[in-house]
């Protein structure tokens, strides 16, 4: 059976979610050889191959840590020579899409990105992706070389398929274009506790009608009921009442959450490029005329001050 | 020395619009306004801002497009960019990121740069891809996704805010960059910014220019194919409640039928 490359997102060992759901996928496919790169490679062996790694190709250099995408680069393509995949599949997030778009043009292969569903075709896989702002769904192939793709986090589910995987040690000598943007500090972020932005089962959102930095507490006090992530429309973001990373949207974050819970946002076609493929979509605006009400499941047209507080309560009562 | 900055920007359909595919499931140019890429006019507004902390700048922005496309070209220059740069040419219909980074590169290469500035992504094809292709075509050094970019003797700085950290970069020109939507609110146009781009240089290039062959760009060229594009199908009416006191409760209640809580 045809082996294909799955690059894996993990921080320091602990393999992040979407990469699990990338070997769903990838088994679809052919036979997942994983590929983890960075301090920690080794430890993401066992939680690889609980979930279908045949094999698990590790690699460890200071390179990885000092300087931006192109050592990573390199050690994809070595795998991929050393493999010949019938496809290399890369989690969709912004690091991961370059990586892929870059090994794309080394080997001469077309790259999809942001693809929501995978499965395989007579001509190679076919990837599901969304178009202007999730309005449309389209289905494409890569025509020319190995099919590269970048596949969105919450597209499939995460399924056990216990296989070997195999550590093998991959052997990376670095380009001279390695070196060439030198990461001269890292500040890590600060976590929040709460689940990751783009891999929760909830997500609730405040914008502009939340009114102030203080008054996302609102917001975070029925995420935390609810065990959600927290989000925010640009105009939040903007007014400096959070973070840029929880922004949902065009330029932020694109969520495809079971629940959605949207309070004081209007629905501008940029927000909802970040939240229109959720599956049960809620919202709360004072303006019955706003136009996230046309995404809704359920809608109540009131004050948010009034409504997530008396939602959160009930929440807490109903879960005892 | 003079700093060469070449600012890649695209035109595309308003995302306001009704946009969606043409038959041969391509972007439909047609029936939606086309513009200036909003995240575009960062890399624009970037390229400004360090021409004007160089002694000595050019700023020259270049498209790939149709004949409308002058039209972002135009709204750059009138921003405050020197120059333009268009390549058109009807074998380009249909170019897929590959075939579109190719000639931008080949473009770059003949206009001559120390610096390329990008937007984070297009608006209509959101691969955000490109700028990290460009580079690698290129040769030199990416440092995209910029939140903050300065040039200083030859170097190039700036932070970049991932998702599980935040980082500041550093490279030798040449070099590429991307900027994105937090680098900074790009400048409006003045009235005479817009008169004065009227007599700005717009040069015209197609493949023959750039000594490609058209087999390698286009729809026929491209890398990918699209199958089938469909409509999302319009989400069914939802339960709207207007709030009498009790609207919390309600939604409560929902959330409880859905299982979420
Ligand atoms: C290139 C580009 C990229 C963009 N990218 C993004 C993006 O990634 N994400 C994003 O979100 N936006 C993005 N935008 C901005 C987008 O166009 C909107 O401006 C933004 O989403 C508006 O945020 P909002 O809904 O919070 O604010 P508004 O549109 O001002 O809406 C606020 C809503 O809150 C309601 N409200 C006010 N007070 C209350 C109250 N007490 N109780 C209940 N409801 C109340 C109002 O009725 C209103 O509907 C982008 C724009 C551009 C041009
Ligand atoms: N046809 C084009 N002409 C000029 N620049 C482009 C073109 N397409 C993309 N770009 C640049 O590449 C960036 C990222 O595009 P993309 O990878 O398509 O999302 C854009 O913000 C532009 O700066």
């Amino acid at each position: 059976m045809a082996e294909v490359l799955v690059y894996v997102d993990h921080v320091d060992g602990a393999v992040r979610k979407p990469t699990l759901e990338l070997l769903t996928l990838a088994r679809r496919i052919g036979e997942p050889v994983a590929v983890a790169l960075g301090s920690g490679a080794e430890n993401t062996a066992a939680a690889l191959a609980e979930h279908g790694a045949v094999k698990v190709l590790t690699a460890d250099a200071p390179e990885f840590a000092e300087y931006l995408v192109v050592p990573k680069v390199d050690a994809l393509q070595a795998a991929y020579e050393a493999v010949s995949p019938a496809a290399v599949l890369v989690p969709s997030s912004a690091e991961g899409k370059e990586i892929a778009a870059r090994l794309a043009v080394r080997i001469g292969s077309g790259i999809i990105t942001d693809a929501v569903d995978l499965e395989a075709g007579d001509e190679g896989p076919v990837a599901t992706q969304s178009a202007f702002a999730a309005s449309f769904t389209t289905k494409s192939r890569i025509t020319k070389g190995t099919p590269v793709i970048t596949v969105k986090p919450n597209s499939a589910a995460v399924e056990a398929a216990p296989a070997a995987g195999t550590v093998e040690a991959l052997s990376v000598s670095f380009s001279e274009k390695a070196t060439g943007t030198k990461v001269v500090s890292r500040t890590p972020r600060e976590s929040t506790g709460r689940p990751e932005l783009t891999e929760a089962a909830i997500v609730v959102s405040g914008g502009r009608g939340v009114n102030g930095a203080e008054n996302f507490a609102i917001i975070e006090a029925l995420a935390d009921s609810l065990g959600a992530a927290v989000g925010a429309s640009r105009a939040a973001v903007d007014a400096g009442w959070y973070p840029h990373t929880n922004q949902v949207g065009q330029t932020g974050k694109s969520v495809s959450p079971q629940l959605y819970i949207a309070s004081g946002i209007s629905g501008a076609i940029q927000h909802r490029a970040g939240m229109q493929t959720s599956k049960t979509i809620v919202a709360i605006n004072k303006d019955a005329e706003a136009p996230i009400f046309d995404l809704v499941d359920y809608g109540v047209v009131g004050d948010l001050f009034e409504v997530v507080p008396q939602l959160t309560e009930e929440v807490k009562t109903r879960k005892g | 020395m003079s700093l060469r900055i070449v600012v890649c920007v695209k035109y595309v359909p308003d995302a306001t619009g009704d946009r969606h595919f043409a038959d041969d499931l391509t972007v439909d140019r047609d029936d939606v306004d086309g513009l200036l890429s909003e995240l575009d006019e960062y890399a624009v507004e970037q390229a400004l801002q360090i021409a004007d902390e160089a002694d000595d700048a050019e700023v020259t922005v270049l498209t790939v497009g149709p004949e409308d496309a002058k039209d972002a070209l135009r709204k750059a220059l009138s921003m405050g960019a020197d120059k333009a740069v268009h390549v058109e040419d009807d074998d380009l219909h249909g170019s897929d990121v590959m075939g579109t980074s190719l000639v931008l590169a080949k473009a770059i290469e003949k206009t001559g740069y120390d610096l390329v500035i990008a937007g984070m992504a297009s608006t209509d094809g959101t691969m955000g891809v490109l700028p990290a292709i460009l580079a690698e075509r290129l040769g030199v050094p990416q440092v995209t996704l910029l939140s903050e970019v300065s040039v200083e003797d030859g170097t190039v700085k700036g932070r970049r805010d991932g998702d599980t950290a935040s980082e500041q970069l550093e490279a030798s020109l040449p070099a590429v960059v991307s900027v994105t939507d937090q680098s900074g609110e790009a400048r409006y146009p003045s009235f005479k910014g817009i008169m004065a781009a009227k007599k700005k240089p717009v040069e015209s290039l197609d493949l023959e220019d750039l000594e490609i062959d058209a087999e390698e760009v286009g729809l026929e060229g491209a890398w990918t194919k699209v199958d089938s594009a469909a409509e999302r199908p319009a989400r069914t009416a939802g339960t709207i409640v207007k709030d009498e006191g009790e609207g919390g409760k309600q939604l409560a209640e929902f959330l409880a039928s859905q299982k979420f809580i």
